[in-house]
């Protein structure tokens, strides 16, 4: 018997199947992702922990088709206490309708999980993404309770040394930078099972390398890692 | 012509105490050198006062009595304001004072259900304001005075049924001098009834015209004219609190009563509150101002005082301690704008009210700040950091259209060639930023450039930085004063983050503006 056959057999449970869940979703645009998320997108009504050590691998990419989306509704987008100040004309170029997003700046880490809180649980926010540095397990359940309630799209990036700590998130993700694409584990989801890392390509900016680009400019290299000669030359050519 | 009567007795005790949730013993004075009891309140009544008395003996049966001399101006003002929240029921009231107010309310009995969904609308708000009424109704206002002045919570709405009670009545409730009672009194008349079987004539040759003619008017024999209220085109109370406070909550609940009066003024304006100023007023130090603004108008009392509320303990939040304790409050309706109601849908909705939604960006706002919620749009420049504005929540969809209407159809269409992006200063009000189609702006931005360390002559941050792509050469603003002329480039540095980086012509620094997420 071919094991294709045998494998087919429901009473077989392999390692990384999750059961599916009926979860009111927003597809995130990226299908490979699609199709680990439990509902078939951002669990929409939950919170989601995005951990990562770097700023600007791609977190923002990863949530921008389904922030697009969002966006035409009549609901709001919030970022509270972004680290940088959000390009309006960056959003802009991914077609997100920038009279929808509302910024909130705060003075404090208790102020930003009380607004972010607060934005989840009135039902008039399609999406929070906050920036609440270190939250505890407490602020995070509180935050997954205002998202059940005001049916809201919530996102919490935190550090990856919490991807150890337990937390009442139903959606935990991993993000990794590597070199052209964004590197995803899934921590944890709703129907269990093991996620095998993803690898996205987020577009995070366009693919036409230096090599292309710098034909024009003497002395400019894919890699510093060049010896120092050319380096030199590079700044002759600059100055 | 149906009136309701609406008697507050005690009217300067329930006035002063309306901002207080559970009143000890309190007790209103005549004032001066040897002040008296005028009224006093449950407590005190429990406690063996009586009106009448004297205020040491009163002080002497309940140690922790507060008293307060009588205000009549307060009681006027108070009275006004009632008649303002009442407007939502009636255009037609007048105010009887000192302590009650008439409704003429045939007209208004459809829109409220009839008569008896009316008059429980009517006692709810008296007793969400903090007071306590009788409210008779009757055909003529007179009789609706009389019977509510008798504390007779009843409703006649015919004559015939009128004259029987009004008879039993006593004649000190009429507006009739003491002299005329007490003559008449000694003569062996007490009530109406009997003042009614005597002859009209000698009557009125005794006693003048006016006891004749209020009597008549009571029971519609002669026409009662009333002095009809005008509401104030902008709603101000002060309510002095019996005890000083430093707390939020109690503070709150005075001011509740404040603001259930407001939304009927509204109400009866048609309006919505778009700006509103809370002052409270303090022994020593001056004032605390709170303002709060509304982004779109509403008269719902439980959305100002959910804000009022998050204001209140925001500035605790924020260590903003109150100088002193507040004795005084003052709510001003500072701007209000025509409101209409709102037709409702046949068939149920799932949109999102406009309200609701403007909702959390003024709760935000009360706590926070109005600066510290904010959106974005973007602006036609090249600098990046002139290419976007601070602008109001949900408003740049107005302004950014035009920004952005050029970009987009700019990205769409062929890409620029590189001689048309050097844009005179003129038309750089319409003009796209140069963006080669090819490059994707990045989406944060530091707010001010981070100069870059310079490792091995190339730039470097936290570890050498690889030039992807570049250079994009942004020469502009000499005309402003903010002349910038640059090349960018985009970097990544050893973690894979990209970023936008820039190097000055006229120098070899470089430094990091923005990052691609």
């Amino acid at each position: 018997m071919p094991l294709d056959l045998v494998l087919q057999n429901p009473a077989i449970w392999r390692g990384d199947q999750y059961a599916k869940v009926a979860v009111e979703s927003v597809p995130t645009g990226f299908v490979e992702l699609d199709k680990q998320l439990p509902g078939g997108g951002w669990p929409q009504a939950a919170l989601t922990e995005i951990l990562t050590n770097q700023r600007g691998i791609g977190e923002l990419r990863l949530l921008a088709p389904a922030l697009v989306r969002l966006s035409h509704e009549e609901k709001w987008i919030v970022l509270v206490a972004p680290p940088h100040l959000p390009y309006a004309p960056g959003f802009e170029s991914l077609g997100l309708n920038l009279a929808r997003m509302v910024l909130v700046r705060t003075k404090s880490d208790a102020e930003s999980l009380w607004a972010a809180e607060r934005c989840l649980r009135s039902g008039s926010c399609a999406a929070v993404l906050a920036w609440t540095g270190a939250g505890s397990q407490q602020t995070i359940r509180r935050m997954q309770l205002a998202a059940e309630e005001g049916k809201g799209f919530g996102v919490v990036f935190g550090p990856t040394r919490n991807a150890a700590l337990p937390s009442p998130a139903p959606l935990r993700i991993q993000l990794t930078a590597d070199r052209e694409k964004l590197q995803l584990q899934i921590i944890k989801r709703r129907g269990g099972g093991w996620a095998a890392p993803l690898s996205l390509n987020v577009n995070r900016s366009q693919r036409n390398r230096i090599e292309r680009a710098a034909t024009n400019i003497p002395g400019i290299y894919a890699t510093p890692t060049r010896p120092s000669p050319r380096l030199h030359r590079l700044r002759q050519g600059l100055a | 012509m149906l009136w309701v009567c609406m008697h507050l007795s005690d009217f300067s005790l329930q006035l002063w105490l309306q901002g207080l949730r559970d009143p000890g013993p309190a007790v209103i004075t005549t004032g001066g050198n040897r002040p008296e009891v005028l009224s006093c309140n449950p407590p005190a009544r429990s406690h063996g006062i009586a009106p009448g008395m004297t205020v040491s003996a009163a002080v002497a049966l309940a140690p922790d009595l507060i008293q307060r001399p009588r205000d009549l101006v307060a009681e006027q003002h108070a009275l006004e304001r009632v008649a303002a929240w009442a407007g939502q029921f009636t255009s037609r009231l007048s105010l009887a004072q000192p302590d009650a107010l008439l409704l003429e309310i045939q007209g208004s009995l459809r829109l409220f259900n009839g008569l008896r969904s009316l008059l429980l609308h009517l006692s709810a708000g008296l007793s969400d304001l903090g007071y306590t009424a009788t409210i008779a109704t009757a055909p003529t206002s007179t009789g609706a005075r009389l019977l509510a002045r008798a504390g007779m919570n009843s409703t006649v709405t015919e004559i015939a049924r009128l004259e029987p009670m009004l008879a039993g009545l006593p004649l000190i409730l009429l507006d009739q001098p003491e002299e005329t009672t007490h003559m008449l009194a000694v003569m062996g008349v007490h009530t109406i009834g009997e003042c009614r079987a005597l002859p009209r004539d000698g009557l009125a040759r005794r006693f003048g015209q006016s006891l004749v003619d209020e009597l008549d008017r009571a029971l519609d024999q002669l026409p009662d004219p009333r002095k009809p209220y005008l509401p104030p085109t902008r709603y101000t109370a002060r309510l002095v609190l019996p005890a000083p406070v430093y707390e939020t909550e109690p503070l709150l609940f005075a001011t509740k009563r404040l603001v259930m009066e407001l939304a009927g003024f509204l109400r009866m304006k048609q309006a919505g509150i778009t700006k509103l100023k809370l002052t409270l007023h303090h022994e020593d130090s001056k004032p605390t101002i709170v303002k709060l603004g509304f982004a779109v108008p509403s008269r719902d009392p439980q959305r100002i005082l959910t804000l009022l509320r998050e204001r209140l303990s925001g500035l605790e939040l924020h260590g903003f301690k109150l100088p002193d304790r507040v004795e005084a409050i003052t709510l001003v309706s500072e701007e209000t704008r025509p409101l209409g109601s709102r037709n409702l849908s046949l068939f149920p909705e799932d949109r999102l009210p406009e309200e609701q939604r403007w909702l959390i960006i003024e709760h935000l706002r009360a706590r926070l700040g109005v600066d510290a919620v904010y959106s974005i749009a973007s602006h036609p420049d090249h600098r990046p950091e002139l290419s976007w504005r601070v602008c109001e929540p949900g408003r740049n969809d107005l302004e950014g259209r035009e920004a952005a209407s050029p970009r987009r159809s700019s990205s769409t269409a062929a890409p620029p060639d590189s001689l048309s992006t050097a844009a005179p200063p003129c038309s750089s009000s319409t003009a796209p930023p140069p963006r080669s189609s090819s490059t994707a702006p990045p989406l944060w931005l530091l707010e001010t450039p981070r100069r870059l360390q310079i490792l091995d002559d190339a730039p470097a941050l936290d570890g050498p930085l690889t030039l992807l792509t570049g250079p994009e050469r942004i020469e502009s603003g000499w005309w402003d004063g903010n002349d910038v002329g640059r090349d960018y480039f985009i970097a990544e540095d050893t973690s894979g983050t990209r970023c936008w980086i820039f190097r000055e012509h006229n120098s070899t620094s470089w430094y990091l503006q923005g990052l691609f997420s």
